[in-house]
């Protein structure tokens, strides 16, 4: 638990900008595919979760925007763009 | 009549900067969108440059770059579960001008590069995010970004690893978990004096390390660090393919967590203030994965076109990225001269990439990525080293074995097949 706690301290000193909507999406119907189960693993910034109930959840703020999820769960699950202009994480360091 | 660019530039990358740089100083008119607040605001390195084979393609920007140290020590550490090997190396020419290499943070250096860019004639407008090409009787005509339609002779994809542009082009399709890998790092401010002291260094000198084995749970990848100005750079680099199979399931956040737990690492970092988390996607499946790379009125460059490359002791992606921007502006340069963007014209790209280092490297490089896809040299390996080691320096309560037959017993016939095997893979690289 310690672990997610500190990950989620570490998202909090990057700079996001809100967007007005998520630019990723699990597709309707898919919350429970087994692709999106990847996505728990893969995630640098952790925000896909899995549920009890074997449905996967996706928070989107802290999303990095770095491309992992896309790839390894697809398009057929994930419904994937970039936040629109100016909005999403602004690396002050990168 | 509406304005019409000669190139429009997707993405203020470093190959977008040096796209819109050498097109701009050409008195081309440019234009470079870049969906962050600023140029650098997406991208992220590990990270470090190597200016030898890019140097002469941009000879007047090297000396106010903004950098943060030349690399003077190299440093690979085998790391296996309590235990760990190092191998570092000073060498005179590392010390020497024009240094071969230095870390970069690119929040820093890609928004200088754009401002030289800008100087030169190129137009940027930041947070415009490109949404979609025009194409019309299967040619790009230029791209859709928040509402606007903006047309150009020719459309430069630079929109990094994951490049929806080129996908939307028809040049590549979306890629396999096993041509990429996750790279996810912690810049850590600490005290410069400090820095120097723990890695024994002066002044502008600068450490890099890489660390494999036991870091990333025998998953194909390593760690990294960089020693900045300032802060250092560590993270690690994981196949997202290893990543996502599980066995052992980890996830990736935690890998970095005890990375750092790591005695080796701890000590290095102990003080200091993490003030940044950042992630990308590496596109690390080498010579075949790269897409193709130019159309009808398109050309792709950088991360987008795949144009990174890890060959275990050193992973490249920044030259490839400035040398392919730079590239596909000439190629711009000489279609424009005739009057004709068609894919058979800027097929000239493809050429004189052929004849640069970026092929030559893909080229000589292209058995890396099956090579290093070895899960052997991720456990087993830095376990084996260790332990002789361990065992080479033990003094036991009683009297030492002879130091032969220390290292001998690890070294069975069947172990010494299973390395020459392995060798002869790794031989290919």
């Amino acid at each position: 638990m310690s672990e997610i706690l500190g990950l989620k301290a570490k998202l909090g000193l990057d700079v996001f900008k809100h967007d007005k909507e998520p630019h990723i999406k699990i597709k309707p119907g898919m919350e429970k595919d087994p692709r999106l189960k990847r996505a728990v693993l893969v995630c640098p910034a952790g925000l896909y979760e899995e549920k009890e109930d074997g449905r996967v959840e996706l928070t989107i703020d802290g999303c990095l925007e770095c491309g992992t999820c896309r790839i390894a769960c697809g398009t057929e699950v994930l419904e994937w763009y970039y936040p629109s202009g100016g909005a999403g994480v602004q690396f002050r360091f990168g | 009549m509406e304005e019409k660019f000669d190139a429009i530039i997707v993405g203020a990358g470093l190959a977008g900067l040096s796209a819109a740089y050498t097109l701009a100083r050409e008195g081309l008119e440019v234009l470079l969108l870049e969906r962050g607040d600023y140029p650098g605001a997406k991208n992220v390195t590990g990270g470090r440059i190597y200016l030898n084979p890019i140097r002469e393609l941009f000879p007047d920007l090297w000396k106010k770059a903004p950098f943060e140290r030349h690399i003077s020590q190299e440093g690979v550490s085998i790391m296996a579960g309590e235990r760990s090997l190092n191998l570092s190396y000073r060498g005179e020419e590392l010390e020497q001008e024009p240094y071969q290499s230095y870390s970069i943070l690119r929040a820093k250096f890609d928004r200088w590069l754009s401002k030289q860019a800008e100087r030169k004639g190129a137009m940027l407008v930041s947070r415009s995010r490109v949404d979609d090409l025009i194409i019309e009787n299967g040619r790009v005509e230029g791209v859709y970004a928040g509402g606007d339609e903006l047309r150009s002779q020719v459309v430069i994809a630079c929109d990094g690893v994951l490049s929806l542009m080129a996908e939307k082009a028809g040049l590549r399709k979306p890629g396999s978990a096993r041509q990429y890998g996750v790279g996810f790092k912690e810049v850590i401010e600490l005290d410069s004096a400090l820095i120097n002291e723990r890695f024994g260094l002066e002044g502008d000198e600068g450490a890099a390390r890489l660390y494999m084995g036991e870091v990333t749970k025998g998953k194909f990848g390593g760690g990294f660090l960089y020693t900045n100005k300032e802060s250092i750079s560590l993270g690690i680099v994981v196949g997202i393919h290893d990543l996502m199979e599980g066995a052992p399931a980890i996830q990736a956040p935690v890998l970095l967590d005890e990375f750092k737990q790591r005695p080796e690492i701890a000590r290095l970092i102990k003080g200091g203030e993490t003030v940044e988390y950042s992630a990308h996607v590496i596109p690390e499946g080498g010579l075949k994965a790269l897409t193709k790379l130019y159309g009808e009125g398109i050309l792709v460059a950088g991360d987008a076109a795949g144009f990174s490359l890890n060959i275990g002791v050193t992973v490249r992606g920044m030259e490839y990225a400035m040398a392919s921007g730079y590239y596909a502006a000439q190629a711009v340069i000489q279609a424009k001269a005739r009057e004709d963007f068609s894919a058979a014209s800027l097929a000239s790209y493809e050429s004189m990439l052929n004849e640069s280092f970026v092929m030559q490297d893909f080229k000589n490089f292209s058995a890396a990525p099956e090579a290093l896809d070895n899960h052997r040299i991720y456990t087993h390996y830095p376990e084996l080293l260790g332990n002789i080691m361990r065992d080479m320096y033990s003094i036991p309560p009683g009297s030492k074995e002879r130091l032969y037959p220390t290292a001998k017993k690890y070294l069975g016939t069947g172990e010494l097949w299973a390395m020459f095997k392995d060798l002869r893979k790794v031989m290919k690289i």
